[in-house]
C-alpha cells in the first residue's frame, strides 16, 4: 500500500498537525519508503497467532475506589495542575471560542 | 589528590563514605567539568547548586553517622526525559520548551533518595527518537571521540540516551539515566565506550516520563562499567503502584550479586544476527566475545531466532503507533507551546501548535502512527506487527531453553558521522537491528564496551536475558568486561 498526497493531508488532518507549503508533498516519498519496507510483514504466516498484548505477564491492580487514596495523584491539585497552561482563567484551562 | 571525575559510581561512594574525599568536592569537580564542555551540547540545563545542595546534604549525614545510600554522594546527570521539579522539562522539544513540572518522576526521586545529586538534564533525540541526538530541539549533541583518521569529522553520540553516553565518555557524570524503547540505552553505550543496561521492562517506573511507546519504553542506568549499572540500577528499580505496568517484585541486590564466573553458563549466538556484509570490525568483536564466554568457562550454543528481521519493521508500527497516541496529549491546552493563530478556532489551534512544536521527526512517526491505526490499516499494518512482536517474543522463549544469555554485537556499526544519516530515515532505523528484538520481547539487555574498530572508535557487545534475569546479564555483562579490558577514552579536545 502506499499513499498519495491527498492521504497524507488526511492523515495529517486526523492527527492535528497543520502541515505548510510543499510539506505534504515531501511526506509523500518518505511515508512510502517506511511503508514500502514494512509491507515485508506480510510474508510472515501468523495463522494462530495471538496480537501481543501485555510483554510481561502482568495482572492490572485495582485501587481503592475512594476519594484521594493516593495523595500524589488524586485530587486537590488545581494549582499545579493549571501551572504550565498556556492560558489559565479561573482556575480553568483557557481555549478559543469552540462553538460560535 | 585523585582526579574526583576519573572516578566511577562505586569509588566516588566508597570514597565519600570512608571521607577521603567530600561529596562536595565531587560535585564540584564535576559541575567545573560540565561547564567546560558547553561544546559537546551534552547538557540542556546544568543545574550547579542542585548537585552541590545534595551533596551538602550527604556530606552532613556522614557527619552525623547516618547511613548515605546506595548512590550516597554521587552526581548524575538525569536524561531530560524525567520530570524534574521545578527545573525544565522539555524531551528535547520545542513543544515543552519552559516546561517546569510540579512533580518528580518516581526514578529520579528514588536516586535523589539513595543520596544522587542532579548536575544537570542531558540532551536527547526529540522524544526519545533518534539513533544520532540530531533530532533535539536544542541542537546536536557532539561525541567526544573523534575517528583516528586526522579528520575531525564530528560524530553522533547515539540516540536517543546522547547527551547521557556523551557526558559519561567525556567524565561529565559518573553516571546517568537513560531511557531504552528501541535501543536508546545501549546504542549509545556502544557508540561512546560506556556500559549501560535496559532492565526487564516494568523494572522501573515510567511515572515522571515522557511517554513515547509505553509497552517499550524502560528506564536504565548507563555508566562506566558493569558494577556501576548494578548499583545505579538497584536505586533505579522498584514497584511504583502509579505505573501500572509496574513489576511487583522486590529489587535484587545486584551488585552483591555480580560474579564473573560463566562455568556451567550456556551462552546463545544467533546465527541471525550474523547477516551478509556485516562490518568486519564488528564481526571480530563478537568473535572476541564468543572466545573470552568461553574461557571464562562457558559453553557457547548456537541458536535460532528465526523472525529477527521482522523484528524492526514490526517496531516501526508499533512504536510510531503508540508514539501517536500518546503525544496527543499535547494539544496546546494544558502545558508546552499553545500557537493561537490570529481568529483561529479550537482546531486550528490544535494543529498549529502541533506544527510548530514538533520536529520532523516525531511528525512523521506521529503521520505513521496515525496512518497504521486509521480505519481499513488496523489489521494489515497494527495488529500484524502485534502479532509478529508475539513470535519474537517466543522466539526468545525458545531459544532461552537452551541457553542462559544471549551473546551479540549492540549495533551493526560504529559511530557514524553527523549528518551522514539524517536524510534517509531507513538507514538511521537500522541501526537498532540488533537492539529492537530485545525491546519487542521486554527482555533486560545491556551494552559493554568490547573494543575499538580500526578508526579507533568504540564497538559495544550485547548481552540479552531472560525476563528478569538481570543478573544473568550484569554477570555476562562482567566477564566480558573484564576479558576485554577496556580502557581507551577520547583524546579531550573540548
Amino acid at each position: 500500500m502506499s499513499v498519495d498526497k491527498a492521504t497524507v493531508e488526511k492523515i495529517a488532518s486526523l492527527a492535528r498537525i497543520a502541515l505548510r507549503d510543499g510539506e505534504a508533498e515531501a511526506l509523500v516519498p518518505e511515508l512510502n519508503q517506511i511503508l514500502g519496507w514494512v509491507e515485508q510483514l506480510g510474508e510472515v504466516d501468523v495463522t494462530g497467532v495471538e496480537p501481543m498484548t501485555a510483554v510481561i505477564p502482568n495482572t492490572l491492580r485495582l485501587r481503592d475506589d475512594v476519594v484521594d487514596a493516593d495523595p500524589l495523584t488524586g485530587g486537590g491539585k488545581r494549582d499545579e495542575v493549571l501551572a504550565n497552561a498556556p492560558a489559565a482563567e479561573h482556575g480553568f484551562f483557557g481555549v478559543p471560542k469552540v462553538i460560535e | 589528590m585523585t582526579n574526583l571525575t576519573e572516578l566511577g559510581v562505586a569509588a566516588i561512594r566508597d570514597g565519600v563514605a570512608a571521607g577521603d574525599f567530600t561529596a562536595v568536592e565531587v560535585a564540584e569537580a564535576f559541575n567545573a567539568n560540565v561547564a567546560a564542555a558547553s561544546a559537546l551540547n551534552a547538557f540542556i540545563v546544568a543545574t550547579p547548586e542542585a548537585a552541590v545542595d545534595a551533596a551538602k546534604a550527604v556530606d552532613a549525614k556522614r557527619a552525623a553517622g547516618q547511613p548515605l545510600g546506595k548512590m550516597g554522594g554521587v552526581p548524575i546527570g538525569m536524561k531530560d526525559l524525567f520530570a524534574t521539579t521545578g527545573v525544565q522539562t522539555t524531551a528535547a522539544s520545542h513543544m515543552l520548551e519552559g516546561f517546569k513540572p510540579q512533580y518528580e518522576s518516581t526514578v529520579s526521586q528514588k536516586l535523589w533518595d539513595a543520596g544522587a545529586g542532579m548536575l544537570g538534564k542531558l540532551n536527547l533525540d526529540q522524544f526519545a527518537m533518534g539513533s544520532s541526538n540530531e533530532t533535539s530541539f536544542f541542537g546536536n549533541v557532539i561525541s567526544p571521540w573523534r575517528r583516528k583518521d586526522g579528520g575531525n569529522a564530528a560524530l553522533a553520540p547515539g540516540g536517543s540516551s546522547g547527551g547521557s553516553s556523551a557526558a559519561i565518555s567525556a567524565r561529565l557524570c559518573p553516571a546517568a539515566t537513560g531511557t531504552d524503547t528501541g535501543g536508546s540505552i545501549r546504542q549509545p553505550a556502544a557508540f561512546t565506550g560506556i556500559t549501560g543496561i535496559k532492565p526487564t521492562y516494568g523494572r522501573c517506573s515510567r511515572w515522571g516520563v515522557v511517554a513515547f511507546a509505553s509497552s517499550l519504553d524502560q528506564a536504565g542506568p548507563m555508566a562506566r562499567d558493569t558494577r556501576d549499572c548494578a548499583i545505579m540500577l538497584e536505586a533505579m528499580a522498584g514497584f511504583d503502584p502509579k505505573d501500572s505496568t509496574s513489576l511487583d517484585m522486590p529489587v535484587p541486590e545486584w551488585e552483591a550479586g555480580l560474579n564473573p564466573d560463566m562455568k556451567g553458563k550456556k551462552i546463545g549466538i544467533p546465527r541471525e544476527y550474523r547477516m551478509d556484509g556485516m562490518d568486519e570490525d564488528v564481526a571480530k568483536s563478537w568473535d572476541d566475545g564468543i572466545a573470552w564466554m568461553k574461557a571464562a568457562g562457558a559453553e557457547i550454543v548456537d541458536i535460532s531466532l528465526p523472525h529477527t528481521k521482522y523484528a524492526l519493521p514490526a517496531y516501526y508500527i508499533i512504536a510510531p503507533a503508540e508514539a501517536s497516541s500518546n503525544l496527543a496529549r499535547y494539544d496546546g491546552v494544558r502545558y508546552g507551546l499553545r500557537d493561537l493563530p490570529e481568529g483561529a478556532g479550537l482546531q486550528d489551534m490544535y494543529a498549529a501548535t502541533r506544527a510548530e512544536g514538533f520536529g520532523a521527526e516525531v511528525k512523521r512517526r506521529i503521520m505513521i502512527g496515525t496512518y497504521v491505526l486509521s480505519a481499513g490499516f488496523y489489521d494489515a499494518y497494527y495488529n500484524q506487527a502485534q502479532k509478529i512482536r508475539t513470535l519474537i517474543a517466543q522466539d526468545f522463549a525458545k531459544a532461552f531453553e537452551q541457553c542462559d544469555v544471549i551473546l551479540a554485537p549492540t549495533c551493526p556499526t560504529a559511530a557514524f558521522a553527523l549528518g551522514e544519516k539524517m536524510s534517509d530515515p531507513l538507514a538511521m532505523y537500522l541501526n537498532d537491528v540488533f537492539a529492537v528484538p530485545a525491546s519487542l520481547a521486554g527482555l533486560p539487555a545491556m551494552s559493554v564496551p568490547a573494543g575499538v574498530n580500526r578508526e579507533g572508535l568504540p564497538l559495544g557487545l550485547q548481552i540479552i536475558g531472560k525476563a528478569f534475569d538481570e543478573q544473568g546479564v550484569l554477570n555476562a555483562g562482567l566477564a566480558i568486561e573484564n576479558a576485554a579490558g577496556f580502557t581507551a577514552t577520547p583524546e579531550k579536545w573540548w
